[in-house]
């Protein structure tokens, strides 16, 4: 094995053709002197870092060995945020040192692409909260609430550990490679490492889960607006707001976008205010009044009409309203857990740990709470973005750090946040929210017994909680509200009315909650509707060229309604399934995105692989196959546990065999009609599944072959192709994170004190 | 009251950032650094130019 380059053999070979410009600065901090500074040890950083190892500890002992009556929310603040700071400051530089090996002394996509409109080279800390709010959004702000079921300690460790080993870990390689190929997207990625088979079965994959994402989300939104006259007229205010801004930005004022997204964040808050009282009138109540099904409907026709609405119009507007709102919605969160320290009262583990029959989300707690977690800790849907825009606008190779796996651990801390909200409120409460109506009864009196037989440890639950919580939120009922978002907006309600307004804030807080979360969905829906058609188009135009003119208008308009009718076909099954819809949906968008963050380790692990880095390639092969095993047995358990709640087919089964034998109830089913759509959505789902694991197997399998390859290749000594972009050499410097370091700053002055015309970037190809 | 305003002022430059209102001005400065001949789109051609490319190359949003 002595053929084996280390780690540096490599950057030296990138060393010869970049000649750098004689007349500039250097363009990377030099190795030697970042290598000494890294590996010098003051004792103010060994003081700081074992203070943050000591807080981080204590906090964790908290969390997880004191068995106290409470525990204080601001532990998980602390445990989270001292393992992020760890897991920044030492695991992502071994990644960094061994793996991604970014140089510095090469430019970046931004650089040498450089046209003004795509590929901008972009300030570090602008891109950092651009690319955060490009990857959170409603996801983990829903996954964590759902995960509560389990008590708090299984889903706090997941999230935490799983961002530091696995989801930011992806965030971070995906965004690398991508750079390295001028911003390539996960599909071009796959298509070139793991050849035709596997970067087809990777496009298919992909198309799918984008389909069940969308759906899952969209059934969120419509559980939470079922029924609330409020809601739905103050999250519907959000098009003609959009329109507005819309119109107001391409002819009033151009350009102009923050003073339009604080005029569209002041009509928003006029919006939810007028909800409140547009509720309260004996019309309003009526018309605002819609069932879930007619909701379900609506959005599938607005879904339509605003996928082929031009962008201007409705999707970029709003695009900045909810980056807006993510903004400013995060950082009032935190500022309102760190000062009303809610206490928490929801054991570590709860009774349905140990259980696979729990009301939330049925199944074992392995694997079934990794795939319910899914953004937060690791999700695959980040590595479309991350090898889309963001890529695209990184001013020096080694910012990729802090914005790929920084901003991952970014998203984590809404996912811990969105946990401690959800379980600040009464745990009895939880439980009559997030379990279905076929459960619940769907009155309070029903619901509440219904919980109280649960036999849940101190859980004693009035019908007065009931009605009293709904009254205090402005809504008629909370019963059976599920899709983790109603539950997070009465924990964030709660939380938010101690910080600013008391009760009587408290329906104001909840509806903003429920604004905001739907109107990142809306935002996903519509921009996933876009992907997937233009994914389809480009699909079908292999066969049909026509198809891949994206402005020939019957072939998007077709397209769009093929995946619309998909993903609505999808929405209108979970929103009229007798089973509940989320407890059955939810682990299938779990399992989706984990299979796509399998799909996208994958393709690193064949390019780490192509690059030499065997003796590290542990690094990417270990959150591989967590999430393959993990979505591989909760595949296998939906598709063959012969428990009726956990296995699609076994439910089947049941359920055929319940109407075969000429019944006309069965179970949660009360009528035929009901236990008919079961049989059906079963078997739709179960098959749904079959596919996703079939496809996701045989992109790992590629991978492995792929890596396989590179290994025999590198024992031979043959040269590895790679599919990078050739090395240019770079014409500017910028720091790598946050703060910059010593070494850095001297660069920096270096490079301040050159003439302004000699620092600007003179793109090649013009 | 100065450092207040000037931190005020930072941080609406940051969000604006984040949300790309200063997409123009980058652009203006690509234009005059990369030497092009032809004059710069107008700040409402831009803008426009801009939303109109997003429409047949549209970005994912997460979720």
């Amino acid at each position: 094995m002595s053929s084996m380059p280390g780690g540096r053999a490599r950057t030296t070979d990138e060393d010869l053709e970049l000649t750098p410009d004689p007349s500039l600065p250097p363009t990377a901090v030099d190795e030697a002197v970042r290598e000494a500074e890294e590996s010098t040890w003051t004792p103010a950083k060994i003081a700081i870092w074992a203070a943050i190892a000591l807080v981080g500890g204590v906090a964790w002992f908290m969390l997880a060995i004191i068995r106290g009556e409470t525990v204080n929310a601001i532990w998980f603040v602390f445990a989270s945020v001292c393992t992020y700071l760890i897991g920044y400051r030492f695991y992502s530089k071994v990644i960094e040192r061994y793996i991604t090996r970014p140089n510095d002394r090469r430019a970046t996509p931004a650089e040498y692409k450089a046209d003004g409109k795509d590929y901008v080279r972009t300030d570090r800390n602008v891109l950092f909260g651009h690319h955060f709010a490009a990857i959170a959004g409603a996801g983990p702000l829903v996954g964590p609430v759902i995960a509560a079921q389990m008590g708090y300690l299984p889903g706090t460790i997941w999230i935490i550990i799983g961002v530091v080993l696995a989801g930011a870990v992806q965030d971070y390689l995906v965004l690398f490679f991508s750079m390295r190929r001028g911003g390539r997207s996960l599909g071009q990625m796959a298509r070139e490492e793991l050849g035709v088979i596997g970067g087809t079965a990777a496009l298919i994959a992909t198309l799918l889960i984008m389909v069940i994402i969308v759906a899952i989300l969209a059934l969120v939104v419509v559980n939470a607006l079922g029924e609330s006259p409020w809601g739905v007229f103050s999250v519907g205010m959000t098009i003609p707001i959009a329109l507005f801004m819309g119109v107001y930005l391409r002819f009033i004022r151009p350009g102009k976008v923050l003073e339009v997204s604080l005029i569209g964040f002041v009509l928003l808050m006029a919006a939810i205010i007028g909800g409140g009282l547009v509720a309260d009138t004996e019309w309003g109540a009526a018309f605002f009044h819609l069932d879930k099904v007619t909701i379900a409907w609506g959005l599938i026709f607005y879904g339509f009409i605003a996928a082929i609405l031009p962008v201007w119009l409705l999707l970029a507007p709003r695009d900045y309203l909810s980056t807006f709102m993510k903004i400013g919605v995060i950082v009032m969160l935190a500022l309102a857990i760190i000062v009303v320290r809610p206490e928490i009262t929801v054991p570590a583990f709860s009774e349905f740990a140990s259980r696979e029959n729990g009301p939330v989300f049925p199944g074992a707690l392995f694997p079934f709470l990794f795939v319910t977690i899914a953004c937060g800790a690791l999700s695959g849907f980040h590595a479309l973005i991350s090898s889309g825009t963001t890529p695209k606008l990184i001013e020096k190779e080694r910012q990729t750090r802090l914005i790929g796996y920084g901003g991952m651990l970014m998203e984590s801390f809404v996912a811990i946040m969105a946990l401690v909200a959800a379980i600040s409120i009464d745990r009895g409460l939880y439980f009559a929210m997030n379990s279905p109506a076929a459960l619940t009864g769907g009155t309070v009196e029903t619901a509440a017994t219904w919980v109280n037989s649960l036999g849940l440890a101190g859980v004693n639950l009035t019908p007065d909680l009931l009605s009293q919580t709904a009254a205090n939120v402005g809504e008629e009922s909370i019963v059976s509200r599920t899709g983790g978002a109603p539950t997070l907006a009465v924990g964030l309600a709660h939380i938010m009315q101690q910080f600013i307004g008391g009760t009587a804030m408290m329906a104001f807080w909840y509806h903003f909650a429920i604004m905001f979360e739907a109107l990142f969905i809306l935002t996903a829906v519509d921009a996933g509707t876009r992907v997937a058609r233009f994914m389809l188009q480009d699909s079908i135009g292999n066969f049909v060229p026509k198809f891949k003119e994206h402005s020939w208008r019957p072939g998007a308009w077709l397209c769009t309604a093929v995946m619309v009718c998909a993903w609505g076909a999808v929405l209108l099954m979970g929103v009229t399934d007798p089973l509940g819809g989320i407890n059955t949906l939810f682990p299938l968008f779990g399992i989706a995105n984990q299979l796509l963050a399998a799909i996208a380790l994958s393709v690193c692990l064949a390019i780490a692989a192509r690059r030499a880095s065997f003796k590290y390639l542990w690094i990417v092969a270990l959150p591989l196959a967590f999430a393959a095993v993990v979505t591989i047995t909760a595949s296998f358990q939906k598709i063959f546990s012969p428990v009726p709640a956990v296995g699609y087919f076994a439910n089947n089964a049941a359920f055929s065999k319940a109407l075969a034998d000429g019944k006309t109830e069965f179970g949660t089913a009360k009528t035929v009609a009901a236990m008919e759509a079961v049989v059906r959505n079963t078997m739709i789902q179960g098959w749904l599944s079959v596919i996703f694991v079939v496809l996701s197997i045989i992109v790992i399998i590629t991978a492995l072959i792929a890596t396989s390859k590179a290994f025999r290749h590198e024992r031979a000594g043959v040269a590895h192709k790679d599919h990078e972009d050739p090395a240019v050499p770079s014409r500017g410097y910028a720091p790598a994170g946050f703060i910059p370091t010593a070494a850095e700053r001297e660069l920096m002055a270096e490079w301040n004190k050159l003439p302004a015309e000699l620092r600007l970037e003179k793109p090649a190809h013009h | 009251m100065n450092t207040i305003l000037e931190g005020f002022r930072g941080f609406a430059r940051y969000l604006g950032g984040v949300m790309g209102a200063d997409a123009y001005q980058k652009y203006l400065e690509h234009h005059a650094a990369s030497g092009h001949q032809a004059p710069p789109m107008t700040e409402r051609e831009f803008w426009r130019d801009r939303t109109d490319r997003q429409d047949t190359n549209p970005q994912g949003r997460c979720c």
